[in-house]
């Protein structure tokens, strides 16, 4: 096995990854990077963020209105002093982006350009048309271009963290041009490899998000917090999931049954007019327009299509002008993918799985328990979304934490005096090399990586989707506990080396697998309705006992244990989240 | 919903163990509303688990799916079969080494984009403390079509000079150089013109406009080279008029 020494090792090219590396390209240019992707960076899936970044940028807004938006959104499980820096350093991210070239759009005078976001009361979320995650990506990845010590490897596939008494000191990883397994040591690692949408079988998120980072820190003792928070995102198209944006409402689109009634009025988000209107209706938080549609189901009030119940997203009333100027995308889409023109036509929407809230526990520099591991990004959890992330606040968060988690890296490298011993280091890749070589040998087992994924996909969306209940929950625990025993019968159909795309997609369910077993069973533990996580048998919020993060600790031969820790609360009390009313 | 039989004919390669590539057939059945990308990836989880291509977002903004289909190259997800005959070839993209299948070595067009130096070049050093640079929406229109890229590369296997020759620096790269020249914010351009105005760069494009027709972005990476094109000439002769001139 070749080793590669390094200085500090980034996992995931994305939004995060590419931010850390420039951090800590910026912080100190002698500092060796190793920036690792399974896939080329453009190709992330930061890529696909449409409505845009979440920062106080006018005079008729503040900090504490951010704040309290964002913590009042999360139901209450955000960490306050997490938010606090959160809202503090956006503002000063989103400018960066703008000094490396993000084309914001703008106002007329030449400044930045923002719009109104669900949940958000004042309008501060930064756009690039309904592009703008791709802008973002983009625009990081570019400016990448110009540290000489930012190193990327690209298509590499990383497998195992290396950890070397007590300390992280590397990574694994497959490179898949010739499918030998590489070793990188480093002084620090940062893991930013983005969500694990791809649990789930109806999701905007695209191939890539299987949850690889998440299941390389869980495996290696760092728990896995608040799993049981998935975003369901209310407007997805039927059949392929695609994101229509939030951007959509918050330039003034409608979502209204199969009578053409606006149904948002009876969830405690109304009245509908005047509109539009901040943190009403439409612009209501994304768990309760997703549990609403949920009943307008049950009542037998949505759209029946061969791709399942919808309801109609209306911007007609918008005119061509402004869709093709702010939402372009969004029509491209719809004429593309359903047929379907925004300018004549309302678009056929239904909630889709976008966002794990969850993560990789850390704490607000983007530390781990672990020494020596950072994270940032969607993969991560700080906890600023708590039970529920407001649109628009992620993508200012991978800047944030990405920015965070690299200076700390960084900072750990240059403290650091030497490397791992190389013999200790290749003991730790042992593991890495067992779990690969296994894949490759004849176990005649039958199982194959398609039919496992789908068993899952079947059962994660059965038992754990926008209402969930104690049966649901057992169901898909013990269906996921029996596909993670059988995971160990898979046996690859292709054993040749070069890109060997059946070997990453098994490694992919490998992670998935662990990753829903903790969804599944820190779900089925909270017992409990809060944000994102709607208990039909406990259907209020019970801040006595569940106020707290849920843990999910790692066992290889069993459920998880959980355990939880206490949210840090600091000025804001959990109250009653209201949306709707005509005080806005 | 209805369904209809499509034949896929895809080019399947590995170094390991062919001496060159050949089309293996498979039979999909296929819903109305599929793209290739639908089809492929039922041959990848029901027929032929070795079979490799990249792909992620199925919302043409990733980039990673472009395949030659029925010869023109295409991003797969944005490609319905309900335009398509039922006899679909597939074959990875033109101009481009075959690394597995449909997979092609990008080492070249990666280069290629660090190249052209494509970030800001700013006047002054501005601290975020100052704010934003102003720009206003004329400005910004100025160059936005440009930045609209999503590199899939299809506008290298669609140009016949990057065939011909594969040392020009080729459209999208030089389109991405174009969209930093034009941004009001930057002063980068005579850093850039190196490469751009090099011998391998705007001038071996000889304007057949291949690029601009298979870009799912309408980025027009021809429109691009051309206005550079006009520029640099626009600097030869201020050259020659006005020697030891500042750019």
């Amino acid at each position: 096995m070749e080793m590669i020494t390094t200085d500090i090792v980034i996992v995931g090219a994305g939004g995060a990854g590419l931010r850390a590396a420039i951090a800590v390209a910026e912080a100190n240019p002698n500092l060796k990077i190793a920036l690792l992707s399974k896939v080329y960076p453009m190709r992330s899936h930061t890529v696909a963020a449409e409505g845009g970044a979440a920062g106080v940028a006018k005079d008729n807004d503040s900090l504490d209105n951010h704040f309290n938006d964002t913590v009042t959104g999360g139901d209450w499980l955000c960490d306050q002093d997490a938010v606090d820096l959160f809202v503090e350093q956006a503002p000063k991210e989103l400018t960066q982006m703008e000094h490396w070239g993000c084309p914001w759009s703008r106002e007329p005078d030449g400044g930045v350009a923002v719009r109104p976001f669900g949940g958000m009361k004042v309008e501060r979320t930064w756009y690039a048309a309904d592009k703008t995650g791709f802008h973002m990506l983009h625009t990081l990845f570019q400016t990448s271009l110009q540290y000489p010590s930012i190193e990327r490897y690209d298509e590499f596939y990383s497998t195992d963290l290396l950890v070397v008494d007590g300390q992280c000191r590397g990574v694994a990883a497959v490179e898949m041009r010739s499918g030998q397994l590489r070793l990188f040591r480093a002084k620090s690692v940062i893991i930013a490899t983005g969500g694990a949408g791809r649990i789930f079988p109806f999701t905007t998120n695209g191939a890539i998000k299987t949850g690889d980072g998440m299941a390389m820190a869980y495996r290696a003792g760092v728990p896995l917090k608040d799993m049981e928070f998935v975003q369901y995102h209310p407007t997805g198209l039927p059949g392929t999931g695609i994101l229509i944006t939030e951007g959509s409402r918050g330039e003034g689109g409608i979502l209204v049954n199969k009578d053409g009634y606006r149904y948002l009025q009876d969830y405690n988000l109304g009245p509908p007019d005047p509109w539009p209107r901040k943190k009403a209706m439409e612009l209501g938080p994304r768990d309760r327009l997703s549990q609403a549609f949920w009943h307008e189901a049950q009542k037998g009030r949505t759209i029946d299509t061969p791709h399942g119940d919808v309801v109609h997203l209306d911007l007609r009333h918008l005119g061509e002008k402004k869709i093709d100027e702010r939402l372009p995308m969004v029509r491209d889409l719809a004429i593309s993918y359903v047929g379907v023109d925004p300018v004549h036509d309302p678009i056929p929407v239904r909630p889709v799985v976008h966002y794990t809230m969850g993560g990789i526990d850390c704490d607000i520099d983007a530390k781990t328990r672990l020494n020596g591991l950072f994270t940032a990004g969607e993969c991560a959890c700080v906890s600023i979304n708590g039970a529920n992330r407001l649109g628009s606040n992620s993508l200012t968060e991978l800047l944030v934490f990405g920015a965070r988690a690299g200076r700390g890296a960084a900072e750990l490298a240059e403290s650091t005096g030497s490397h791992a011993d190389e013999t200790a280091i290749r003991e730790q890749a042992q593991t890495a090399q067992n779990r690969v070589g296994k894949l490759f040998q004849s176990v005649g087992g039958g199982e194959s990586v398609s039919g496992l994924r789908r068993e899952m996909n079947t059962t994660m969306e059965a038992g754990a989707g926008i209402y969930r209940t104690e049966q649901s929950l057992s169901e898909s625990c013990a269906v996921m506990n029996d596909i993670r025993r059988r995971f160990a019968n898979i046996e690859l159909e292709d054993k040749s080396n070069v890109y060997n795309t059946d070997l990453v997609q098994a490694l992919e369910l490998g992670a998935m697998v662990d990753v829903a077993n903790a969804i599944a069973v820190s779900a089925l533990n909270r017992k409990e309705s809060r944000g994102s996580h709607q208990r039909l048998d406990f259907e209020d919020r019970d801040d006595k006992t569940f106020l707290k993060h849920s843990l999910a600790h790692y066992d290889a031969n069993d459920d998880p244990s959980i355990d939880y820790r206490d949210v840090v609360i600091t000025r804001s009390q959990p109250g009653e989240r209201v949306y709707g009313g005509d005080q806005k | 919903m209805s369904e209809r039989q499509v034949e896929l004919e895809i080019l399947r390669y590995n170094p390991e163990t062919d001496d060159e590539p050949s089309f293996q057939t498979f039979q999909v059945p296929c819903p109305e509303d599929w793209v290739v990308l639908d089809a492929v990836n039922y041959v990848k989880d029901n027929l032929d688990r070795s079979l490799s291509y990249r792909w992620s977002c199925h919302m043409a903004v990733c980039g990673s799916c472009g395949m030659m289909i029925n010869g023109e190259p295409t991003l797969s997800c944005k490609s319905f079969l309900r335009d398509l005959p039922e006899k679909i070839r597939i074959e990875p993209l033109a101009n481009f080494p075959i690394e597995r299948d449909l997979v092609v070595v990008m080492d070249d067009f990666m280069d290629k984009l660090g190249s052209v130096k494509p970030y800001l070049v700013p006047a002054e050093q501005k601290s975020v403390e100052n704010g934003e640079y102003l720009q206003s929406p004329a400005q910004l229109k100025k160059f936005k079509q440009y930045t609209l890229c999503i590199n899939c590369t299809l506008c290298y296997a669609a140009c016949p000079q990057y065939a011909h020759n594969e040392g020009f620096v080729g459209p999208a790269a030089l389109a991405l150089a174009h969209r930093y020249n034009l941004d009001s914010r930057d002063v980068g351009r005579s850093a850039r013109q190196d490469v751009v105005a090099s011998n391998e760069g705007i001038w071996e494009c000889s304007f057949v406009g291949a690029c601009s027709d298979v870009c799912p972005e309408h980025v027009d990476p021809a429109g691009a080279i051309q206005q550079t094109k006009i520029a640099s000439t626009v600097d030869y002769f201020k050259d020659l008029l006005l020697p030891g001139r500042h750019r």
